[in-house]
């Protein structure tokens, strides 16, 4: 079996790339290394020229990409095989948030491991998707109703444990990113209408029951920023303020006055793309996401061609979760959605996000150096 | 897990799988599309929008305060100085929480609840972008603990600004006057652009009078500031006009002997000089410190000075006016000889008393024990041993009519014209003032009283100084000015009324009787010559507080002291070529030879001194030293 696959492999790629040996996509591997070192550029800038921050962001970096070459070298059974256990940790780590959770900024998300703080939440954005997938990678495709079932029921426990923290944003991108998976599962239309349907009629009890005043506060402010100048409406402000003087070709790196003069908040997190969008102007943004969708076309490739149908879900997953954080947080620092705590993937200053990501870029490219099946064979 | 992969088909799950994902990808481009649409409207379509409010963020005009112009004696010393003072502010805009901010500036350091009050009257009148002011004149502590605190301090700003100071103290109080905060009065008849920024205002004295002068014009700047309203960087500059330094004909030497010689008394003093008319020095006793004026008085020690009976805040000098007693014998015997109603020869016999035609009820001589001055008292002697009876009979022979249309030529009865607001006129009686304000025709009585000072009349001492300058002068129409030069640049001093007219013999006449006043046996003021090596001329007075029956004896101490007498005396020298005339006033001082005259005695004694040893400080605004007293804008 072991001298079979390695004989199918020299088949089909011809040459035994060194790269491919250690189980590394270069094309990906470029794709994120640009967008790393765009992304410290950035960081640099939107912390008013310091390098402390840019200096902690590279360190997660190394360590994210060392994760992602770990996580590459293990074969996509192997995931397959220990989702379950990954998505019982998540499960559980949340239902410990819950009990013995640490309270910041009215929210518990938190949970102190002693030596630091750990947010469960962000394990789930990965073990969700892998769960579901190793789920219905085994069952028939399109799955059943009793399959639809389960998956969902999967994907909700650890999206109301989160939605309860609160943690919306958070929340909706778990739920996102499962119920992508059913959908690349081929999910029958009457699912996805009665999806549609459901989230429809679910907003009026979500604005009612779960939603709590700062999460409308961001909807309404939304709507009409001006409402409140200094208070919720003042990010929204600052920040398509900072965007819209940016212009085509923006004020120069560096040199955008609504970042360096601190009139836009949460530059160096949330809120840098806006950072971008200033010094860079439209050319930046325009070339920051072809960028963000050559990475996804990558994925998606990775996941056209993956060999078995959990490497499949998953890859295709994690490739539009990944464009949904783009997505989001673009259109949220631009004002046509509501603030959610989306990070920019990559760019923004954050930790866990980061080594979350390469993790799951780490399993693309376990599928992507799957031994591949001889077509001729089927 | 073995039962469903078996039956499953890789072929057709594949196959579902990529039209999905084709179907995901479509959908991802039809987002980004919509999303990039969204930056193209931001960044391109809405572009200039967005520059604006961006520069409306960080671009602030602010006006750049001029210093104020500073006040200067006729030397060159300071009399009314800028220094940097400190001032917390608080601005609006830069914070969702005003209360909560001041609640976390109070905990830092001492917020009076005054400060508080004032400021809340502020905030509700100010914009919303300009720093409104919340304590002045921060300690060094305080801006310390400030400076210290400051990131978490958004909203609040110490600003540092000139701030009037006047180094001498109470010295020059009613000269110079004080400024203060703008208030609501104030507000509605300036130009408030002129004043953006600015808190203080010339309240009183020459900082009131010459306001516009001292202003000067406001510049601007235009400034980058970051989300916490600290300035980045300065963009463009206008520079303020300084406002006018001002030079005074006031000499701080002399106004400090006056001020030591009257300083236990109430009492007024004003110095001038004869050519120009300069005040050379104007004293009004007991006088106050304007510091804590200009930083703002509290209310206790504001009240204290305005309830003293002793009236601190009020300009004596100015606005105190007192019957002139016998100091006007010399001009109304002046009047009787150049209108020729009576010669130098005219000498008439006292005998202590005066009867009127018709009247039973006799005058008095004041000024000399029962028996009076005797036989052959001429106009000289009755202006050296201040006869009264002389005048009563001079009085009704001049008459009211002339008494008061001459006397009004040197400034008695109307105002001087001196450049400070308030000044009172005093009162030159007439038939119609009568009639007008008594309801009473004029009796000679009337007039008798008021040929030696008394009755009805009233004059400030400011007045007397005017009248003592013109007799000294010979009849020139000078006029009263504090002000010298304007930025070392004098000023011209507008002559329009024609000079007196009389003849020599009699200006000759009453300056020697004036001079024998101080220098003969006899003369009243005799005590005062003593060692004095100029000739000096003068003429004592004593103004009654409260009328005495005519068959009583006046007796100090059956009354209450602030009963007593006022003492006058006003006087010139050199008297061949008179330079300086002063005239004074000691209130309940009883006697003007006295109290009186020892004070100008001293205060020519120091004129003379720096006349003969030649000024002490260079008077010239050239001198670099003097320049560099100036404290430059911010």
């Amino acid at each position: 079996m072991q001298q079979y696959d390695f004989v199918r492999r020299l088949d089909t790629l011809g040459i035994d790339k060194p790269a491919n040996r250690f189980h590394i996509d270069l094309g990906l591997l470029l794709t994120l290394l640009i967008l790393c070192v765009a992304g410290l550029f950035i960081l640099y800038s939107a912390s008013e020229k310091s390098l402390f921050y840019v200096k902690r962001q590279a360190v997660i970096m190394f360590v994210g990409f060392l994760g992602m070459l770990v996580a590459a070298q293990f074969p996509v059974r192997f995931w397959e095989r220990w989702a379950f256990l990954l998505y019982t940790i998540a499960v559980l780590s949340l239902m410990a948030v819950m009990l013995f959770g640490v309270e910041a900024k009215g929210a518990t998300r938190w949970l102190d491991l002693g030596i630091t703080r750990f947010q469960p939440s962000e394990i789930t954005k990965i073990a969700v998707p892998m769960m579901v997938s190793a789920y219905l990678g085994k069952r028939f495709i399109p799955p059943t109703f009793k399959h639809v079932f389960v998956a969902l029921v999967m994907v909700l426990v650890p999206v109301l444990a989160i939605v309860q923290q609160p943690d919306l944003g958070t929340a909706i991108l778990v739920f996102a990113s499962g119920f992508f998976v059913l959908f690349l599962a081929g999910l029958r239309k009457r699912y996805l209408i009665i999806t549609a349907l459901a989230a429809i009629a679910a907003v009026p009890a979500l604005w009612i029951y779960v939603m709590r005043d700062y999460q409308k506060q961001r909807v309404l402010t939304l709507l009409s920023p001006e409402d409140d100048k200094f208070g919720a409406g003042w990010n929204i402000i600052q920040s398509t303020t900072a965007i819209g003087s940016g212009g085509l070709k923006g004020k120069g790196w560096t040199q955008g006055t609504q970042s360096q003069l601190n009139f836009l908040p949460e530059s160096h997190t949330d809120f840098i793309i806006a950072v971008l969008a200033e010094e860079f102007g439209l050319l930046g943004v325009v070339v920051l996401s072809l960028l963000y969708l050559i990475l996804i076309g990558q994925c998606m490739m990775i996941a056209v061609n993956a060999q078995s149908q959990f490497g499949r879900l998953i890859a295709g997953s994690i490739s539009l979760t990944f464009f949904i954080y783009v997505f989001v947080n673009m259109c949220m620092v631009s004002g046509i959605l509501p603030v959610v705590g989306v990070p920019l993937p990559l760019i923004s200053y954050g930790g866990t996000a980061i080594v979350t990501l390469f993790f799951g870029f780490g399993i693309l490219m376990a599928i992507s150096s799957e031994p591949r099946q001889l077509r001729t064979q089927r | 897990m073995l039962q469903d992969s078996a039956i499953s088909d890789p072929h057709t799950e594949r196959k579902i799988f990529v039209v999905r994902l084709l179907v995901a990808a479509v959908l991802v481009l039809m987002l980004s599309s919509i999303m990039i649409y969204r930056y193209f409207d931001l960044q391109i379509v809405r572009h200039q929008d967005y520059i604006t409010n961006s520069n409306n963020n960080r671009i602030h005009i602010r006006p750049v305060l001029p210093p104020r112009g500073l006040i200067f004696d006729k030397n060159g010393i300071l009399l009314a100085d800028n220094r940097p003072t400190f001032t917390l502010n608080i601005i609006a805009d830069r914070t969702q929480k005003v209360d909560e901010l001041i609640t976390q500036l109070r905990s830092l350091i001492t917020i009076s609840e005054h400060d508080l009050s004032t400021f809340e009257k502020r905030f509700q009148r100010g914009k919303s972008f300009e720093p409104i002011a919340l304590k002045y004149n921060l300690t060094e502590k305080e801006r310390a603990i400030l400076a210290v605190n400051g990131h978490a301090l958004v909203g609040a700003e110490v600003s540092a600004q000139l701030t009037r100071f006047y180094p001498s103290g109470e010295l020059f109080a009613h000269v110079v006057g004080y400024m203060g905060r703008i208030n609501e009065r104030e507000r509605q008849t300036i130009d408030l652009d002129q004043y953006r920024g600015i808190d203080f205002i010339g309240k009183i004295g020459l900082e009131k009078f010459y306001e516009k002068n001292l202003l000067g014009g406001q510049g601007t700047e235009q400034v980058e500031t970051n989300a916490r309203g600290r300035v980045m960087r300065v963009l463009d500059r206008i520079d303020p006009v300084s406002g006018d330094d001002l030079t005074l004909y006031i000499d701080s030497h002399l106004q400090a002997v006056a001020h030591e010689a009257l300083k236990d008394t109430r009492g007024a003093l004003v110095a001038m000089d004869v050519k120009t008319g300069g005040i050379l020095s104007m004293i009004s006793t007991p006088a106050y410190d304007p510091n804590p004026f200009v930083s703002g008085i509290s209310q206790r020690d504001y009240d204290k000075l305005i309830n003293s009976l002793d009236q601190p805040l009020f300009n004596r000098a100015l606005r105190g006016q007192y019957p002139p007693g016998s100091t006007l014998k010399p001009l109304f015997g002046l009047i009787g000889l150049e209108n020729d109603i009576f010669d130098m020869d005219f000498a008439i016999n006292d005998p202590g008393y005066f009867y009127m035609e018709g009247i039973s009820r006799p005058w008095r001589d004041h000024n000399s024990d029962r028996g009076g001055h005797g036989v052959g008292v001429d106009l000289a002697k009755a202006i050296i041993e201040s006869c009264d009876v002389f005048f009563y009979t001079i009085g009704v022979k001049i008459g009211i009519d002339m008494l008061a249309n001459e006397s009004t030529k040197f400034s008695l009865g109307k105002r001087t014209g001196i450049d400070l607001y308030g000044e009172k006129q005093g009162i030159m009686p007439t038939r119609q003032w009568k009639s007008r304000y008594r309801n009473e025709g004029w009796f000679n009585g009337d007039t008798i009283n008021m040929s030696i000072g008394q009755g009805f009349m009233l004059t400030t001492p400011l007045q007397l100084a005017v009248m003592t300058a013109r007799i000294a002068s010979r009849g020139k129409m000078v006029k009263p000015r504090l002000l010298k030069a304007i930025n070392g640049v004098e000023v011209e001093n507008m002559q329009v009324e024609e000079d007196i007219q009389i003849d020599q013999r009699y200006w000759d006449y009453v300056h020697q009787s004036m001079v024998d006043v101080v220098h003969s046996n006899k003369g009243t003021a005799v005590g005062v010559s003593q060692g004095i090596n100029y000739k000096m001329a003068g003429k004592t007075g004593t103004a009654q507080v409260i009328s005495i029956n005519e068959e009583e004896e006046y007796d100090s101490s059956k009354i209450d002291k602030r009963k007593w007498d006022h003492a006058l005396f006003v006087a010139f020298a050199p008297a061949e070529d008179p330079q300086i005339a002063v005239a004074l006033i000691v209130e309940n001082g009883e006697h003007g030879s006295l109290t009186a005259a020892p004070i100008a005695r001293q205060v020519i004694d120091a004129y003379m001194e720096t006349k003969e040893s030649g000024s002490q400080y260079a008077g010239d605004r050239s001198n670099p030293a003097f320049r560099n007293t100036r404290i430059g804008a911010n």
